[in-house]
Order: C-alpha cells, then structure tokens, then sequence
C-alpha cells in the first residue's frame, strides 16, 4: 500500500513535471508577442505540440524564408484544423500570416515566404475544432535583415 | 483600379476521387511592408495583398490573411481533397484595391 503511494506521488510529481516543461516554451516566446496573442486568441491557452514548424535555423537573407507548418490532425469534420496562424516578435509587426482550414483540406499543411527582420523566434499556433491551441517555436538567425527589400 | 501582377498556380489536372492534392500557388505583387524608406528618406507607401482566397466549385478551401511580413510575390502551398471534378478559383485582394483572379480545372474519377 506505502509503495503504491509512492508511486502515485512519483506519477503526480512526474505530470507536474511535464506540464512545466509544456508551458515553458509559451512563456518564453518574446513579450513583444504577448498583446498580440490575446488579441488574436484571447485569453486561450497555447499549449506547446501537435504542430511542425519547419524553418532554416540559419537564414542567410530575412527578405524570403521559406516556412511550412504542419499539424497533427486527422482532419475529419469532427476533428480538425480550423486555422494556423505565424508570428513574429521582433518584427516591426508580429503577426505574419492567419489562414483558415477545414476537413476538406485532408492535410492541416501550409506552406509560405516570409520576411523576418532579426534573429528572433519565430512562432506557429494552430486552432483546432475544440477550439484548442497548439504551438511550435524556432529560433532563426538571419545574417542580412528582411526589411530592406 | 491598382493592378496585380500575374498569378501563377500550379494544380494537378486530374486526381482519384477521395486522393489529397496539392496546389502551389504565386502572384507578382511588391509586397511593400509599409516600414521600408526609399533613397531619398521618404517613407514608400505601405502596399500588400491583404486577403487570398481558393474555391473549389464555388465552396471555399482556403483562405489567408497576409500582414506585411509576407515575401514579396506571395506564395502558398496547400492541399485539398478531391471530390468532383470542376473548378478552383483563386483570389488576391491588395490594400489599394487590386484584385487578380485565376482558375484552373480538375478532373476527378
């Protein structure tokens, strides 16, 4: 009975671990980005998974960085993607690109060009059917800056 | 009427019933984000395509809002499944009331 305690408290010490882990990289995106997520999403949680975000980590120019983020989702009507949104906060103006979604996508993939004015992290969050939010972030170095062109 | 320049799409011609495609779309637009000055220190006007939208048979598939951090010449890259054969319109909209259009059909069996 003492050891199945111990283990219940391990797995309870372990999921608050991992919640932790999970809300790390959302408080961590830049605070220039905070306004404009409650704008975009209210008050909505952002949890961190479900979504790729595909980005040179180093982008020689800022002006053009090819960009794709993917969800996973079975994109059924009953579960799906409803949008993706980019942002970006150190750019004069952080929000990049919002497109909207359904099932009859049959993929939740979309791919783009985007300008990023610095290094900076750059953020992807996708909206479900349940009106859940998911995110990935990825830092990119750029060495000429993408607002000159 | 401001112009937009020449939209570009890239769809399959035809596709299996129930198969997932991918379509490749551009149009020639500057993309100018409103942030950038112009070699004698004036500020060049801001001037971007705002809105893009994709129909399928006249139900919409896709639909962007672009802010000015979206490259030159825009680009997307979705995907949709097929269902019947017919026709995808795409649709550009700019902040000075340019429009381009462009279509393109698919057959599905």
């Amino acid at each position: 009975m003492r050891l199945d305690i111990g283990r219940r408290r391990a797995l309870q010490a372990l999921a608050a671990g991992a919640c932790l882990l999970a809300v790390r990289p959302a408080s961590a995106a830049s605070a220039e980005l905070d306004p404009v997520l409650r704008e975009v999403f209210g008050g909505r949680e952002i949890r961190e998974g479900r979504v790729t975000l595909e980005l040179p980590r180093l982008a020689e120019s800022g002006n053009v960085v090819p960009v794709t983020v993917s969800v996973d989702s079975p994109m059924t009507p009953q579960d799906h993607v409803k949008s993706i949104h980019l942002f970006a906060g150190k750019n004069p103006q952080p929000r990049v690109l919002d497109t909207q979604l359904g099932p009859h996508n049959g993929v939740a993939r979309v791919s783009s060009r985007i300008r990023i004015a610095q290094s900076q992290q750059i953020l992807a969050v996708a909206v479900m059917s349940d009106d859940s939010a998911w995110s990935a972030a990825v830092d990119v170095v750029v060495t000429i800056t993408g607002c000159g062109d | 009427m401001s112009r937009i320049g020449k939209p570009r799409v890239r769809v399959p011609e035809s596709a299996k019933r129930g198969e997932v495609f991918e379509i490749r779309t551009m149009v020639e637009h500057p993309m100018e984000s409103g942030f950038r000055y112009n070699n004698i220190g004036q500020l060049v006007p801001r001037h971007i395509v705002e809105t893009f939208t994709c129909t399928y048979n006249g139900r919409e598939i896709f639909r962007a809002r672009l802010h000015p951090a979206v490259s030159t010449n825009p680009y997307f890259l979705f995907h949709t499944v097929a269902t019947e054969s017919g026709e995808l319109v795409f649709t550009w909209s700019d902040d000075q009331g340019g429009v381009a259009t462009i279509s393109a059909r698919i057959e599905v069996s």
